[in-house]
């Protein structure tokens, strides 16, 4: 039978059958299903965005009971001033640029190694796994115990083979390493999500692709520029998606690894934002903040997204 | 086939697999070190160089489910002998145990939020999933993108108007706010994951028993759910593994009643400093389900992790 008749017999069932159905009609259990979850991603996710944005235009401090006044735009006019909230994204940019970077590589890499189906392949897998199925506020935390300079196994190894002395540097307190440290566990904790999907790319591509490649006489080194990249490609680009959006909204990790500091270098939207909204209680404020950070992540996966599907249609 | 031209000789088999293994070995450093840690003495585990070769030592889960109280060594000269072998380890540190520390009650948080949001969560998931794969839902595309298109925002700047909202409803450190939160959180996810699952079980099925006779509800937990149950097993999982991770919301939102693990495991603290033993304790506890039920159910979780995107 051709998929068209399938197609054909499937769309027209369920009217006829729709007549003898006893019970409620499906339009009613259709909502029925639905609504409970639409009324909660309205009560908890839409309504407190609509209120955020209400919010962003007064002067509210949560912690004070004053008159609640409406100020247009200023709040949205001293973000964009002020210098703080620009290092914050630098900060938060940095940190994007070279987790994406050292996780596709490393990812890729692991992917590609694994694919060569070893024995005992999906047994290491799933150990390097691990790392991003545990909580990153529990395991952050204990990275700062690995990055003690003197008693750390991190700086300890360092030292080992280097020999450089264990306690002449500071992983999380010198204003060089730390936004370092921060990329380190993140890409530790994270590779192994973009090594998945590039697993799941590699493993989409059929092999007689390769082997009219072999027949054609293309070199190994040509095939995986010509057939292999590419076919990987919009893979890859979905992994970098989520991560990136993932790592834009990054706190757990890098609260309990640097609290932000030394100073404020590894202080990214995140973290500037909790503590503008809940240690200063500039409620109005950090509110416009969070409206820009929302627009900035919502803008660039849209853009992202046109590009990645551009790739796929290729 | 005896010969295939992508199939890896035996060499680049040997290759890529000590290449892996030896990613996999030093990425598994950091969680081994946790786990070796819980076991050492407070004196041991800040020593130079790190020690590797120790004396196990139970004092960081002792140190991790009580509260001690430092004595005179007179007073403590005086005491019965220790009942048990906690308030021996405690003794030899010149302490008397003073009573269990918060540590039990805060796990069993993310126990009863964990399995709360999760159970919501799935059982909502479920309902929504299979009207959006069975039934023709105007916007049904742009609703879906909405679902997902919550899990864009921050936590912290969805966390403003929550709190506020929290605060006027009494639902501030509570295991009803929190599991409301959650279940919003993971049910994107759910219902995305669990599309997937639903469409592919054939509608032909549901047809039959409707003609049978039996109403679509009864088609729908008689017919579908059965079929979907690795899927909706699958997503549990995830569901349940985000709850147990989640911080953000956790520290901003409790404090305690319903103050889940993670942000109570880093303040731990010992006499004169954190103690790191016990930390390393709460930590393994905590970690240690995950890690087993990863390598336990790997084979569904892999479709969950790339978030259904990649399937064939």
């Amino acid at each position: 039978m051709s998929d068209k008749t399938i197609d054909r017999v499937a769309s027209a069932t369920p009217a006829r059958v729709a007549r003898k159905v006893k019970g409620l009609s499906d339009r009613a259990i259709a909502w029925i299903f639905v609504g409970p979850t639409i009324f909660l991603l309205l009560a908890i996710n839409i309504f407190p965005l609509i209120w955020t944005i209400n919010l962003s235009f007064t002067n509210f401090k949560a912690n004070r009971n004053r008159e609640v006044e409406y100020i247009g735009l200023r709040n949205y006019e001293r973000i964009l001033g002020d210098s703080d909230i620009w290092l914050s994204m630098q900060a938060t940019a940095h940190f994007l640029f070279w987790t994406l970077f050292f996780q596709v590589l490393i990812g890729f890499a692991l992917a590609w190694l694994i694919n060569k189906k070893f024995r005992g392949n999906d047994l290491w897998t799933t150990i390097i796994v691990l790392p991003m199925m545990l909580s990153p506020a529990v395991v952050g935390n204990f990275w700062t115990f690995l990055y003690q300079p003197q008693i750390g196994l991190f700086n300890y190894v360092v030292s080992f083979f280097t020999g450089v002395d264990p306690s002449s540097f500071e992983m999380l307190g010198s204003v060089d390493l730390a936004p370092w440290s921060i990329v380190i566990v993140d890409t530790w904790m994270w590779t192994p999500f973009v090594m998945l999907i590039c697993l799941a790319g590699l493993r989409s591509i059929p092999d007689y692709i390769y082997e009219a490649a072999e027949i054609d006489r293309a070199s190994k080194l040509r095939q995986f520029f010509t057939i292999t990249i590419p076919m990987v490609l919009p893979f890859l680009m979905l992994a970098v998606l989520f991560r990136g959006i993932e790592n834009f909204k990054m706190f757990d990790l890098v609260v309990q690894l640097t609290g932000g500091g030394p100073g404020s270098v590894t202080e990214m939207a995140s973290i500037n934002l909790k503590r503008e909204a809940f240690e200063k209680w500039r409620t109005g404020y950090s509110s416009a903040f969070a409206i820009i950070l929302f627009v900035t992540v919502f803008g660039l996966a849209s853009i992202y997204v046109k590009a990645l599907n551009k790739v796929k249609e290729r | 086939m005896s010969y295939s031209v992508t199939e890896p000789s035996s060499r680049q088999k040997w290759i890529a697999g000590t290449l892996v293994i030896t990613y996999a070995l030093i990425t598994m450093v950091p969680l081994l070190w946790i786990m070796m840690t819980s076991f050492k003495t407070p004196p041991d585990s800040i020593s130079y160089p790190p020690k590797v070769m120790y004396q196990p030592s139970l004092e960081g889960y002792v140190n991790l489910f009580t509260t001690r109280t430092r004595v005179s060594p007179e007073r403590l000269a005086a005491l019965p002998p220790p009942e048990n072998f906690a308030e021996e380890i405690v003794r030899n540190r010149n302490m008397v145990i003073a009573g269990p520390s918060k540590f039990g009650g805060r796990f069993l948080n993310s126990v009863i939020i964990g399995f709360g949001s999760t159970f919501l969560s799935v059982f909502l998931g479920t309902l929504a999933a299979y009207a959006f794969s069975r039934f023709k839902i105007p916007l049904a595309d742009d609703l879906l993108f909405f679902i997902l298109s919550t899990r864009m925002m921050p936590p912290i700047a969805v966390a403003i108007p929550i709190f506020l909202m929290y605060r006027k409803l009494g639902l501030t450190d509570t295991h009803l706010g929190m599991i409301l939160l959650y279940t919003a959180v993971n049910i994107s996810l759910a219902v995305w994951l669990l599309k997937g699952f639903i469409d592919e079980i054939p509608r032909e099925y549901e047809e039959a028993a409707l003609i049978d006779g039996y109403t679509r509800f009864q088609a729908f937990y008689k017919v579908v759910l059965p079929q979907a149950a690795t899927g909706i097993a699958s997503t549990a999982i995830f569901c349940l593994i985000f709850a147990w991770n989640e911080y953000a919301f956790a520290v901003l939102l409790t404090s305690g009643t319903a103050q889940t693990a993670p942000p109570f495991i880093p303040t731990i603290i010992g006499v004169g400093g954190l103690d790191w033993p016990a930390i390393a304790a709460g930590a393994t506890l905590f970690l240690l389900p995950v890690m087993i039920f990863t390598v336990m159910l790997r084979k569904h979780l892999l479709r969950g992790i790339t978030f259904g995107a990649v399937r064939k």
